[in-house]
């Protein structure tokens, strides 16, 4: 029986100068790049997706067989490029990992470019956060010096540059046809598919984007084993994972578990949820996944679990809010996000997200009639679907989801003429003698 | 101000580190805002020239992106998460407070030319809130009074440490570090915060880790072909491998 936590990725965040290469090395380090450098790209791809490892970066497509995707007889190069724009409210694991640990990253980099035969490879971080950039710039540098990055690596043949590159603050950008037009030095609108990134990505050549997590799981796959990794988790979710929680528990934080643990085993970790108070709402993926409540508690986190559920797994970016929150207040703050972040390319999206705002604030002051939230849902299902990318799509579900479980909450805005809750309650600090 | 060779000459090498130099146009946007406080016609002009495009295809860039200003931004650029998340946690607080204090309203600065205030999206750091940013190094774990410690450390000139990573630089400093140009503050601060560090405390104390290394399970279940693939991903969000191309293959 697997054990409730699994560190995997988390194992060495508390480790002396755990950043450095030093450190990094002295756990074993860069010893699966050596044991993928004599195995095949081919084999290097086969270990990978047999493992069942899916993105972690929230749509869970299975890695191996992404990086399979890459036409090999196309005579163009091919790049790798790890999506590090982490910037899903409520996402918040590849910050620290690539704070604590960014040879994790680098190592999975060079392994993954040597399976899918990339020479050049984009750490895409986002600009917001400096120190993390130091970290990972660092962490290319020992990387080169050590001779794990540049040409002829560990007298293997092959090479392979990184570039480290700074976003500019664009959520879109996450999406990873955005990202590339980024880093191809344009304004971060999504591209039609197809063609597909495996086939015409970055600069039109075969590029794979990977999230940061799924890239830095690549050298404890290769270094145990594929069967070692699929040992962890559930039928269809295999391995482990680092689920994020945050708002009203006693201690968030960070949780690396096998997939399908239970937010009630989580929420048991991490002391209970608030004092005195119950948990009301949480996503299980980020805010664009659709809210769940407390009937969820013991739904697996999986990707097949919560899917059942109706909403998604995402990002396992678990937001928990207690009883004193404002539902309304969350989904219009949220959906204020969404209207600031589009990037303006599809009409459904562009000018479908300024009307979601105008009705939602209109019902959280407690103006209109009943029948404006069925003009919200109304303009929900004219946003739904209708854009290039699923911007659209994650914007509509706090709201779909809020009014489905908590339709009476919104009703109660409207006959008491205005939010009936306290936002003073539900702050970090409510109930100490701190004021604000 | 009138750029300086030396500038010119790093824009070029920015560009020269990607296959194609345009790649480099928003590390080269970091650099003027680091060189110029801000993006200036002049900065954009430059940029325009350097990499042979016209100076609209880059106006059009730095005008899409939020961390590129064109007003001048004080030393110290300070954020407020008022996020869903921060905002619940207290972060509508902390800025209503932030803004009587420093009489300035989102995205302006102070008098002093200190202090540039702006409310700002999730940062990916939830389990720290409310989360507060200045010149894009972590403050955790604010509240209105420490924040306001914060701001009046920065007007005085004081030295302020970020809670997860070194003291605190000027903005332009850290435009710099984000154009590709590292200080050398990498190694200062801890690895991870107390938060970070939550799960991997309790795992050591109950003796809990991951499988040993001959530990086996079935790869019963993984998909094997695209079309499993894509039934149990979660295409709706149209990631890479979509519906759309399934069909397309028929």
């Amino acid at each position: 029986m697997t054990d409730v936590l699994t560190p995997v990725l988390t194992d060495n965040w508390g480790d002396e100068r755990a950043w450095t290469l030093a450190s990094y090395a002295a756990r074993g380090g860069y010893t699966a790049l050596d044991k993928a450098l004599s195995m095949t790209p081919d084999a290097v791809i086969a270990e990978v997706k047999d493992s069942g490892l899916r993105g972690r970066g929230g749509a869970g497509f299975p890695t191996g067989m992404k990086w399979g995707f890459i036409p090999q007889d196309n005579p163009k190069p091919k790049y790798l490029v790890v999506n590090a724009d982490e910037s899903e409210p409520g996402t918040c694991k590849d910050i620290p990992l690539m704070m604590a640990s960014p040879h994790t990253l680098v190592e999975g980099v060079i392994i993954s470019s040597y399976a899918i035969r990339a020479n050049k490879a984009f750490i895409y971080i986002r600009g917001e956060v400096l120190h993390v950039i130091r970290r990972v710039q660092r962490a290319v540098e020992e990387a080169y010096a050590a001779g794990h990055l540049g040409t002829d690596i560990h007298g293997s043949g092959f090479d392979l540059d990184i570039v480290v590159h700074a976003g500019a603050g664009a959520y879109i950008c996450g999406e990873e046809t955005a990202l590339l037009e980024g880093l191809e030095g344009r304004r971060g609108q999504p591209r039609l598919r197809p063609p597909f990134p495996a086939v015409a990505g970055l600069y039109a050549s075969p590029t794979v984007i990977n999230n940061v997590e799924s890239i830095a799981s690549v050298p404890s796959i290769i270094g145990h084993g594929q069967q070692w990794f699929a040992s962890m988790g559930t039928e269809k979710s295999k391995g482990f994972g680092i689920f994020s929680l945050s708002g009203h528990v006693q201690t968030p934080g960070q949780y690396e578990a096998p997939l399908g643990i239970t937010l009630r085993t989580l929420i048991d970790l991490a002391g209970g949820v608030r004092e005195g108070h119950e948990l009301k709402f949480w996503t299980p993926g980020g805010s664009s996944t659709p809210l769940l409540t407390a009937e969820h508690l013991d739904m697996p986190l999986d990707f097949e679990g919560v899917g059942a559920a109706g909403s998604m797994l995402g990002t396992r970016a678990l937001q928990i809010f207690d009883d004193t929150t404002c539902v309304v207040r969350a989904t219009l703050r949220w959906t204020e996000f969404y209207k600031h972040e589009s990037c303006g390319k599809c009409t459904p999206c562009r000018e479908g997200t300024w009307w979601l705002v105008q009705t939602l604030t209109a019902l959280e002051k407690g103006q209109g009639t009943e029948a404006d939230l069925d003009l919200l849902l109304d303009q929900c299902d004219n946003i739904l679907g209708r854009s290039f990318c699923a911007l659209a799509d994650g914007a509509v579900s706090p709201i779909m989801s809020s009014i489905k479980y908590f339709r009476d909450e919104y009703v109660a805005h409207l006959t008491e003429g205005g939010c009936p809750f306290d936002p003073a309650r539900s702050t970090a600090w409510a109930g100490q003698e701190v004021t604000a | 101000m009138t750029l300086t060779p030396e500038t010119y000459d790093e824009l070029r090498a920015i560009g020269a580190r990607y296959p194609e130099p345009r790649s480099g146009l928003l590390p080269m946007l970091h650099l003027v805002q680091s060189v110029e406080g801000r993006i200036t016609p002049e900065g954009i002009e430059a940029c325009a020239d350097v990499l042979g495009i016209t100076a609209a295809d880059v106006s059009g860039v730095a005008t899409f992106y939020t961390m590129y200003k064109r007003r001048p931004v004080g030393d110290y650029h300070v954020g407020v998460c008022t996020n869903t998340l921060c905002a619940v946690m207290g972060g509508d607080q902390i800025f209503q407070r932030l803004k009587d204090h420093l009489d300035v309203g989102n995205d302006e600065t102070t008098d002093d030319g200190k202090v540039t205030l702006e409310h700002i999206e999730c940062n990916a750091a939830c389990d720290y809130a409310p989360v507060m940013t200045v010149n894009w190094e972590f403050m955790d774990n604010m509240t209105p009074e420490s924040a306001v410690t914060l701001v009046d450390e920065l007007r005085s000139g004081t030295e302020v440490q970020s809670t997860r990573g070194p003291r605190i630089v000027t903005w332009r400093e850290a435009e710099r570090v984000l154009a590709g140009f590292p200080d050398d503050l990498a190694d200062d601060g801890p690895a991870a915060g107390p938060a970070s560090l939550v799960g991997l405390g309790i795992a050591r104390e109950r003796g809990w880790t991951a499988p040993p290394s001959d530990a086996s399970g079935s790869s019963e279940g993984v998909a094997d072909t695209k079309a499993e693939a894509v039934a149990q991903a979660d295409t709706s969000r149209a990631e890479t491998e979509t519906k759309q191309e399934e069909a397309s293959d028929d």
